[in-house]
């Protein structure tokens, strides 16, 4: 007999009493009895075979200026670290560390280093630590961290507007033509958002997942990412579903918060590569990332054929799609630890996989229940998603170097 | 799509070098001319507040040096005073009017600091490293006591001339921890030699430490035809006295294990003759025991500043094989006599290193500081 656990009876039928909390008091007792006899006996003592401790650091930030070289450094690994000496390009360097002295386990320091780095050139810096172990930080392109300043904000956030808010803005431009779509060229529209949705939802996660592993052991990159993608969206989700599935306008916004976060990270990514030396972006990269961002435009359009938006809920749209791109470069250009990236690229990914989820409901949807979710299973359906997958692909190898 | 940017990095002569019209170019020019201003201070070494807190001899190197001091008690050995440390054992009279030399050596396992702050877990002779400068007198009998304290097999291979079955290799004085060993021969030919541990693996135990100088003096009786150079050679005779002997061991230190070496010095300690210079007395001639036995690099080198040295290879002749250098190289375990005076000097300090700027500049470097007198 196959039991339902709806019909199972309660465990006990007596009422919660203060007697039943002492029950709750006592494992908790038994916990701290437990960590105090640990670390009272110290019955780990045993294990000590002498060996020297797993050490671990890790560079967060590098700043190179007039002064030579400045870099963060997160100490990781089982115990407290001491840098002892600091070598650039295999040649030791007077250093000072603040604060000084020994880095407790998870904590960060400042190591200063006046070192006369060459312009456009690649330096290597090596930590070498009391136990003798050495910890490697390259500078792939050598050039001065930038500082900020009005004129350069201005022609970043105009680099920003070009490859986020632009293309978004040339894709909702497309609205007008959309409008008389008719209904399997709608399927076919809203299938392709979710598409190019899906491509953006492996290449965020991927990136994140990267960047992750760049960040301190102590932050446990991937775990942290997976966790942080599943609460975004599950919040998500929630917040969308209060007045029943997100439609419209309402569902639009969603898709521009999902592909805004994704540009974001993108735009992270770009102020990096402006830290760290990457100055001239191409221009046909510039180009290529700009066309493979216009597919954006007319996802957001999709949801909103149906009905008639005001201008502002254009302009409003585009900005929370392509907007986050500028806030991106800016923080980028100023050297942001990696996890931090991670943190901002794994919302993002569970922002995008709640779109994906509430567009393909949409497209699930009609008037009449019984062909409810028959037409995901559409040729119009799988067109799209192809034809968005297909899009995202061929325009992302514009980009690829 | 981020990972372009990421890949653009490597590709930056693509990046740099193209025509690059795009928006931030313009901005990222202006920053370039702020860098090559800024790159002014390149002239001096380091930056300024460095240079002038270090004491003087170091600003030669400016800001390029190891940071802080080796705490020399805690080592139990001073790279200066070892210098001119040598060990020359016991001497007691044979039977056959011979003199025999003995010498007692102990392995230990001892971790030391080879540069400020940074411990290494060594295998050492008699708690140092290098080990004990050994010195005794061409046709001596020799009688080395070795005991093995340490935690793995050891031995003492001499280069010099000895039986098969004193050569320190396995099944012939290599000992387990715990065990004893006497090792006896005649002490020759006359020379810079060294002694170093041939157990297995090999290049494991020789970078662990376990090396050290060798020297035997000539016997002038013995060359009547340079009598005068094997007397000044002959360590307690008064020719002997008027020069400045030093023992240096050209070493090096693998701290992360990967064949690679982290620190470079002359007798161990990274940096130790920059921070404290060597003093030199201006009149009279000096004279190096110098032994190459770094790991994992090929050959080591030795080059003078501001003067020219005679050398004699293996130290095994009397007259130079080498005349007015500035520079040697040595193979591992290959070692030499130098030879020079700063007599028409003036005083100061004269920096010596390899001449691979990467091992002067991970810690081969050192100075000799010419004075008219030492106080």
């Amino acid at each position: 007999m196959n039991e339902n656990p709806r019909n199972f009876p309660p465990v006990s039928t007596v009422a919660s009493s203060p007697r039943h909390l002492l029950w709750l008091v006592l494992p908790l007792i038994v916990l701290v009895a437990a960590v105090l006899w640990l670390l009272q006996t110290d019955p780990l003592r045993g294990f000590n075979d002498g060996a020297p401790p797993v050490e671990n650091l890790t560079v967060e930030r590098t700043v190179l200026d007039q002064d030579g070289l400045r870099l963060q450094v997160r100490a990781g690994g089982s115990e407290p670290m001491t840098i002892a000496q600091v070598q650039v390009d295999a040649a030791y360097w007077q250093f000072t560390q603040e604060p000084a002295g020994t880095i407790s386990r998870g904590d960060t320091a400042w190591v200063v280093i006046p070192f006369p780095w060459v312009l456009g050139e690649a330096h290597k810096v090596t930590f070498v630590t009391n136990t003798g172990a050495t910890f490697d930080h390259e500078i792939p392109v050598a050039v001065p961290t930038p500082k900020v300043s009005g004129s350069r904000l201005v022609s970043q956030a105009l680099l920003g507007a070009f490859v986020g808010i632009l293309p978004v803005a040339i894709g909702l431009l497309c609205y007008p033509a959309l409008r008389g779509a008719g209904r399997s060229t709608m399927t076919f529209l809203l299938a392709m958002t979710v598409g190019l949705l899906a491509f953006l939802l492996v290449d965020t996660m991927i990136e994140a997942l990267e960047f992750a592993s760049q960040s301190a052991a102590v932050f446990q990159g991937s775990v942290m990412v997976v966790l942080i993608s599943a609460v975004t969206f599950m919040a998500l989700v929630a917040i969308g579903r209060r007045h029943g599935s997100p439609t419209g306008l309402a569902l639009a916004t969603y898709i521009a918060i999902g592909i805004g976060l994704h540009n974001f990270g993108e735009g992270l990514a770009i102020g990096a590569a402006f830290a760290a030396g990457s100055a001239g972006l191409g221009t046909f990269l510039v180009l290529g990332f700009t066309l493979h961002n216009i597919t954006e435009g007319i996802g957001i359009a999709a949801p909103i054929l149906k009905i008639r938006p005001k201008l502002g809920h254009f302009v409003g749209l585009t900005m929370l799609a392509g907007g986050p791109a500028v806030l991106g470069i800016w923080l980028g250009s100023l050297a942001v630890a990696p996890q931090w990236t991670a943190i901002a690229l794994a919302i993002g990914a569970g922002a995008i996989a709640q779109v994906i989820v509430e567009v393909t409901a949409l497209v699930g949807r009609s008037e009449s229940a019984r062909l409810d979710y028959a037409r995901i299973l559409s040729p119009a359906a799988f067109g799209g998603i192809a034809a968005g997958l297909a899009f995202m692909y061929v325009t992302a190898m514009l980009v690829k170097i | 799509m981020l990972r372009w940017a990421q890949a653009a990095l490597s590709r930056r002569s693509l990046l740099l070098g193209g025509g690059a019209a795009t928006i931030g170019a313009a901005a990222i020019c202006s920053t370039k001319t702020a860098a090559q201003e800024t790159h002014r201070y390149h002239a001096a070494a380091g930056a300024p507040e460095v240079a002038a807190s270090g004491p003087s001899h170091q600003s030669a190197h400016g800001a390029m040096i190891t940071v802080g001091s080796v705490d020399n008690e805690r080592n139990g050995f001073h790279p200066t005073k070892m210098l001119t440390d040598w060990y020359t054992g016991i001497v007691t009279d044979l039977p056959d009017g011979r003199k025999l030399r003995t010498f007692e050596i102990t392995a230990e396992d001892k971790e030391i600091e080879i540069a400020p702050g940074v411990l290494f877990p060594a295998w050492t002779y008699n708690g140092r490293v290098p080990g004990p400068a050994l010195r005794a007198t061409e046709g001596e009998r020799l009688r080395i006591v070795f005991r093995n304290n340490g935690s793995h097999p050891h031995s003492m291979h001499f280069h010099g001339i000895h039986a098969a079955r004193m050569d320190g290799v396995p099944g012939a004085g290599v000992i387990a921890p715990g065990d004893e060993f006497v090792y006896e021969f005649e002490a020759r030919p006359f020379g810079c030699h060294l002694y170093h541990c041939h157990a297995l693996p090999l290049a494991r135990h020789i970078h662990k430490g376990m090396y050290g100088i060798f020297v035997i003096d000539p016997d002038p009786a013995r060359h009547p035809e340079n009598a005068e150079v094997a007397k000044s050679r002959l360590l307690g005779s008064p020719e002997n006295a008027e020069w400045q002997e030093m023992a240096m061991v050209m070493n090096a230190f693998d701290t992360t294990f990967d064949g690679e070496n982290e620190f470079y010095a002359c007798n161990t300690i990274a940096h130790c003759y920059a921070k404290e210079p060597i003093k030199v007395e201006k009149s009279r001639p000096v004279r190096i025991y110098l032994v190459n036995i770094t790991e994992f690099d090929p050959i080591n080198s030795f080059h003078l500043h501001g003067n020219f040295f005679d050398y004699f290879d293996q130290g095994t002749t009397l007259t130079p094989t080498l005349r007015t250098v500035d520079l040697i190289m040595q193979c591992q375990a290959q070692r030499g006599i130098l030879e020079f005076t700063f007599k028409e000097h003036e005083a100061g300090l004269y920096m010596f290193h390899a001449h691979q700027s990467e091992f002067a500049e991970l810690g081969w470097m050192g100075m000799f500081d010419v004075v008219e007198t030492l106080s």
